[in-house]
């Protein structure tokens, strides 16, 4: 197999910003469950990788209203946290990944090859999460959807988000020892009584939506998979915003 | 780099971006971690890494070094069973066994954790398991069986079993 002829272990933020630099030629390690298998059948070839896990940008705090978690915290520290993102994260994978795949490979993950990936995106979504990252030009913070839409040659460092008023999550599973989420709708309203829903599971990344059931499967691009046909997203989606608004409205 | 695995220390040379299931299984020919599907998705190559179940195929050597490794070698002996391989024993939960060292060691994290005999908590325990041979209800029943300090005589299972009594070979 291929080796990297670097492996970089930082053991702070700053070290791991000024290792990953502009990032070019850099891959990023976060737990791995995403490219390591790519590494093992030779699909990724590495000539500088940085690993995450010792650089202290692990775990979750508050200060006043706001939460921030930093990129390397493994998915099983958020399975606690109020929804959407609690239920969401205990939806993902088994107690094992979790405890090994981070917050930033989550945000981070392309879209998979045969199921979606990257469940995280869509609560963070709904709870307009700033995302904070570093690269060319230094140090950046932007609402997630433009981290998003905009993201190569970035190293995610936290994630920042007011605490809701209220949340809700709802998931069509793939019945599967895995459980991959088919499609999922967050929902979250903020201290200003703002509504934000977002869908993942969907062609590209996680999108925002209007709120409007009927008009949600137009609102974003649905594909086929191995685990669900666009035609059978389309159907769903609306029944899942349906549920999260009805969520929402009890909660109040 | 260094790896400890089972008490035994190593020198391991293969490169940092190896994954940890590779470098026990080619170089340290450490055969009980299977490679089943080497994405994650099966768990048969799960190992304790400082007493925590973790997919050694999606984890590289570089993240591990100076930890202690676990295999099922480190569980117990053929003469010195450990309490869950007994109980895999008794309660006939390997059928093939390419499933069972990661099963056991996913099982093993769960009842060092205080894990319960409840049959959803070690389903939650052992999800990402997958085991084409058993139908999983052996293997939660040998999981409860530990949780609950059962002990068990695996010379009368072979016997009350309809079996030939291999004399305590088992
Ligand atoms: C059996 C199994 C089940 C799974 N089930 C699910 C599921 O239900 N839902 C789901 O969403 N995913 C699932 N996944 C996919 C994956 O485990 C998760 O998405 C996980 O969160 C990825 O995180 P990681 O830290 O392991 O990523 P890594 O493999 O470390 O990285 C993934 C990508 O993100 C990049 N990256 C990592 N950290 C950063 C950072 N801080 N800044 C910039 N780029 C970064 C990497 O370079 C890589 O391109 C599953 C995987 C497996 C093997
Ligand atoms: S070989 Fe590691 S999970 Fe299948
Ligand atoms: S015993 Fe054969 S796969 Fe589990």
């Amino acid at each position: 197999m291929t080796q990297a002829t670097e492996v970089l272990v930082p053991t702070s933020p700053d070290e791991a910003a000024a290792a990953f630099g502009d990032g070019s030629g850099v891959t990023v390690i976060g737990g791995g469950t995403i490219v390591m298998p790519e590494i093992t059948y030779g699909r990724l070839k590495v000539g500088k990788a940085l690993l995450l896990g010792k650089a202290g940008l692990s775990g979750v705090s508050r200060n006043g209203g706001t939460v921030t978690i930093g990129a390397a915290t493994p998915i099983a520290d958020l399975v606690d946290l109020p929804p959407p993102l609690g239920p969401c994260a205990a939806n993902v994978a088994d107690g094992e990944i979790r405890a090994q795949a981070t917050l930033g490979g989550n945000v981070c993950a392309g879209p998979g090859p045969d199921a979606p990936r990257g469940d995280l995106q869509g609560p963070l979504l709904a709870l307009d999460a700033t995302a904070r990252s570093t690269g060319p030009g230094g140090e950046r913070s932007e609402p997630l959807e433009s981290f998003l839409d905009d993201r190569a040659g970035r190293l995610l460092l936290d994630v920042s988000f007011g605490e809701p008023a209220a949340g809700a999550f709802a998931a069509l599973d793939y019945p599967h020892t895995h459980e991959y989420t088919v499609l999922a709708v967050s929902g979250a309203r903020g201290a200003d009584g703002a509504v934000r829903l977002a869908a993942t599971g969907l062609a590209d990344h996680a999108r925002t939506l209007s709120g409007d059931p009927d008009a949600a499967a137009s609102e974003v691009r649905l594909g086929d998979d191995a685990l669900a046909s666009g035609w059978y997203r389309q159907q769903v989606l609306p029944v899942l915003v349906r549920r999260v608004l009805a969520d929402l409205e009890e909660a109040r | 780099m260094n790896l400890t695995v089972n008490g035994v220390a190593h020198e391991v040379e293969s490169g940092p971006l190896t994954s940890l299931l590779d470098v026990l299984r080619e170089e340290l020919a450490i055969t009980s971690p299977k490679a089943g599907c080497e994405q994650g998705g099966c768990g048969a190559c799960t190992v304790l890494v400082d007493g925590v179940a973790r997919r050694s195929c999606l984890t590289p050597v570089a993240s591990v070094q100076g930890t202690e490794i676990t295999t099922v070698e480190g569980l117990g002996s053929p003469s010195d069973l450990s309490p869950l391989q007994q109980a895999f024993t008794h309660h006939y939960a390997a059928q093939c066994g390419f499933c069972t060292s990661g099963m056991m060691l996913a099982a093993q994290a769960y009842i060092d954790g205080g894990g319960s005999d409840g049959h959803e908590a070690i389903q939650e325990a052992i999800a990402g398991h997958v085991c084409r041979c058993t139908g999983y209800v052996k293997i939660i029943d040998a999981i409860a069986a530990v949780a609950r300090g059962d002990e068990f005589d695996l010379t009368v299972t072979a016997s009350s079993a309809g079996m030939v009594n291999l004399g305590g070979a088992v």
